[in-house]
């Protein structure tokens, strides 16, 4: 018998293919207002499809109305989500209600489908943590403000409803910039090899700041980066509400009933500055911009309704009263809100503060000035 | 009561937590089949299962990450990081998230999760495996850092941890892993955080110090003949200001002793709460018997570099005769 370590040489044995791929992309309502029947047929009904508008027209105008409170100098840095609103809305839409939602920062739109007060995200961007105490009712997460962290955490809430035998799941959004960072891979690498049931929702918008999608992802798609971690991705048009339920709805079946998680990367455009504090006219052509605002999620979703004889300009205006009466009473309860006292610095630092900062926090609220109620002032 | 070393006594504590409480897992590298580098998980997966100790990809932000989002969604999660030199990759998630998530959400999510971590040089290690990390986590406000110098401690301290509703970085001093055993209570008990210990009293010298240099200076007051008292702070952060200050204000004199880097050391901080507390009491300088501001050496250098007896003797004798 030959020894197992001695070679054979032979010219029998080409070169196979042991894997193959591909990348579906999903489109149901398209920038033409073309619908897709047989995808789209009974996913999102008429009344739905209403609410579904007026809330991303909503989100729309709370970014008008930020902007300008920015620039008047009544809130701090903000950024826009405008022309993204249907990926996180159609996310959170599709989800059931106590499925966790990790967000970053451009999913206004979903967060207030799931209940969160308009005026938490803006207390939040005039620089009060208040803003970011979610109420547990939600499942939502803080805002998320260093890039491509949290999808550990959507992983790690996902995992810990696994390990419970709940059925709860979790979807977590970041941008493809953040589909650079370390962290999303070793998200995805332990979702899929723990098999923990999370859906990775990248909002593709091509822009990270002023860096273009090319510098992050040079693949023909972000959405094959899911392939290298074994798990189901697929491209879907991120401004069609329809193909952004239906994929997420998908992924959630998937997760809940194996316990598999998803890819998924939304295309979309972000039609604004990247904050407040940014100037997309250095670094991008108008004319781009100009070509993404005919893929406008509302504009088409205004049309879909406008053929179905759901909509029409009276409704439009009535919407835009209602929109504007409730966005700026959230604007005034967010405004309305005190700054808390000077003690709150130091509160929440841990569930019981050390000695120390006991007497760091005496010392801040009795030093004439730090205190807003001085102690020792007379004679000041 | 039983006879352990510090291995054994956190495995016990590790074995008792799960034990009591469902919500208590382990993650990390190489922790489930193979007990852990250092075996210190021995035997957890065969009596918990795999779905209580688990084996995740070789990722410490990751590990760190998905801990946070365990914890967030009420878990206990105990993690372990494989060595303090590979910390780095987890730091941003540390810091940006464990160490923020409380006061970031007014409370609303807490982040109840202790890191274990072995630490610190003297076992003939590699590069990246002999560091004393422990003043960086200090610094970061919102989390906890302790350090264990016996297995009485050892135990009482991660049951603390575990129990404690912040994060807490339990740093496990690799030196003295399986250096000696001491009783430990099979019973359960806990050791507060933030509360340190009386090593030996004494009226001439303070000496303050933690971790595996607690040996070291144990050492050096056996050889010194004078009534040294040596206060093992067992928790990094938060410092108990109260104990170095009382021992200082009855001595007048104090050395402070670790194996980290001298500069922004944890010594720096003991020596300025001294300043601040202690001034009128002080009879000489507060000395400093500490790593020095260099990488740490590989190991052929390293009993150089990590503070000895002889060196405490010396800080010990320059502070008695200033």
């Amino acid at each position: 018998m030959r020894a197992l370590n001695t070679p054979r040489y032979t010219s029998t044995m080409p070169i196979q293919t042991v894997f193959k791929a591909e990348i579906e992309r999903i489109s149901i309502l398209d920038e033409h207002c073309e619908f897709d029947e047989k995808l789209g047929a009974g996913l999102i009904p008429d009344d739905d499809l209403v609410r579904l508008y007026e809330a991303m027209s909503s989100c729309r105008y709370l970014d008008e109305v930020a902007f300008k409170l920015q620039r008047s100098g009544r809130m701090g840095t903000y950024p826009q989500n405008m022309g993204q609103e249907a990926a996180s809305l159609g996310a959170a839409y599709a989800l059931r209600s106590d499925d966790w939602l990790v967000t970053c920062y451009r999913e206004n739109c979903g967060l207030f489908w799931r209940g969160v007060p308009m005026e938490s995200i803006l207390l939040h961007w005039m620089g009060d943590e208040r803003g970011n105490a979610m109420p547990a009712a939600h499942y939502a997460t803080p805002i998320a403000v260093p890039i491509g962290t949290q999808m550990l955490h959507a992983t790690g809430l996902a995992w810990a409803s696994k390990y419970r035998g709940e059925s709860r799941i979790a979807c977590t959004f970041f941008g493809d910039g953040a589909s650079s960072e370390g962290d999303f891979h070793e998200a995805a690498n332990f979702a899929a090899n723990l098999d923990i049931p999370v859906i990775f929702c990248c909002q593709s918008n091509s822009w990270a700041i002023s860096v273009p999608q090319r510098i992050q992802c040079s693949a023909p798609t972000v959405a094959q980066r899911g392939i290298a971690y074994g798990m189901p991705c697929m491209q879907v048009d991120g401004n069609d509400i329809f193909a952004c339920v239906y994929a997420v709805k998908n992924a959630a079946a998937r997760a809940r009933e194996s316990s598999r998680p998803t890819f998924i990367e939304l295309v979309t455009y972000r039609l604004g500055d990247h904050t407040t504090a940014d100037d997309a006219r250095r670094y991008r052509d108008q004319a781009e911009v100009d070509l993404w605002k005919l893929r406008d999620p509302l504009i088409r979703t205004r049309k879909l309704l406008e053929t179905k004889r759901l909509w029409d300009s009276s409704k439009e205006d009535a919407m835009r009263q209602r929109i504007e009466v409730s966005v700026n009473a959230a604007v005034s309860r967010a405004e309305e809100i005190a700054a808390p006292p000077t003690s709150d610095v130091f509160d929440h630092t841990f569930a019981q503060l050390p000695p120390d900062l006991v007497r760091q926090r005496d010392s801040l609220q009795t030093h004439s000035l730090a205190g807003e109620q001085p102690v020792h002032t007379e004679g000041h | 009561m039983a006879n352990l070393n510090l291995v054994q006594a956190i495995n016990l504590a590790l074995i008792q937590e799960m034990e009591r409480d469902e919500r208590v897992l382990l993650l990390g590298e190489d922790v489930g089949l193979n007990g852990g580098v250092f075996r210190v998980t021995e035997g957890l997966q065969a009596r918990f299962g795999a779905r209580r100790v688990v084996d995740t990809p070789l990722a410490e932000s990751g590990i760190i990450g998905t801990s946070i989002g365990l914890a967030m969604g009420g878990l206990r999660p105990v993690p372990e990081i494989q060595f303090e030199g590979f910390l780095g990759p987890a730091y941003d998630q540390i810091c940006s998230h464990a160490a923020r998530m409380r006061t970031r959400t007014r409370s609303a999510f807490t982040v109840p999760l202790t890191i274990r971590v072995p630490v610190g040089g003297g076992i003939h290690a590699p590069e990246l495996h002999s560091d004393s990390p422990e003043a960086i986590y200090a610094h970061q406000p919102g989390i906890k850092v302790v350090m264990p110098s016996s297995p009485y401690d050892a135990k009482g301290l991660l049951i603390s941890s575990i129990r404690d509703p912040d994060p807490v970085i339990y740093f496990e001093p690799k030196r003295i892993y399986r250096a000696f055993r001491e009783e430990v209570p099979e019973d359960e008990y806990t050791i507060p955080i933030g509360k340190a210990r009386t090593v030996c009293e004494g009226t001439d010298l303070t000496i303050v110090s933690w971790g595996s240099s607690v040996i070291q200076c144990m050492q050096a007051i056996e050889k010194s003949n004078r009534s040294i008292e040596l206060i093992d702070l067992r928790t990094i952060y938060p410092m108990d200001i109260d104990a170095v200050t009382e021992s200082v204000r009855k001595t007048g004199r104090c050395v402070i002793v670790h194996e980290a880097p001298r500069t922004c050391g944890l010594g720096a901080e003991v020596a300025a709460t001294i300043m601040e507390h202690c001034f009128l009491h002080l009879e000489a300088p507060v000395q400093r018997v500490s790593g020095f501001d260099t990488i740490m050496p590989y190991y052929k250098l390293e009993l150089s570099y990590l503070p000895d007896a002889l060196r405490i003797g010396g800080a010990i004798e320059d502070a008695l005769t200033f």
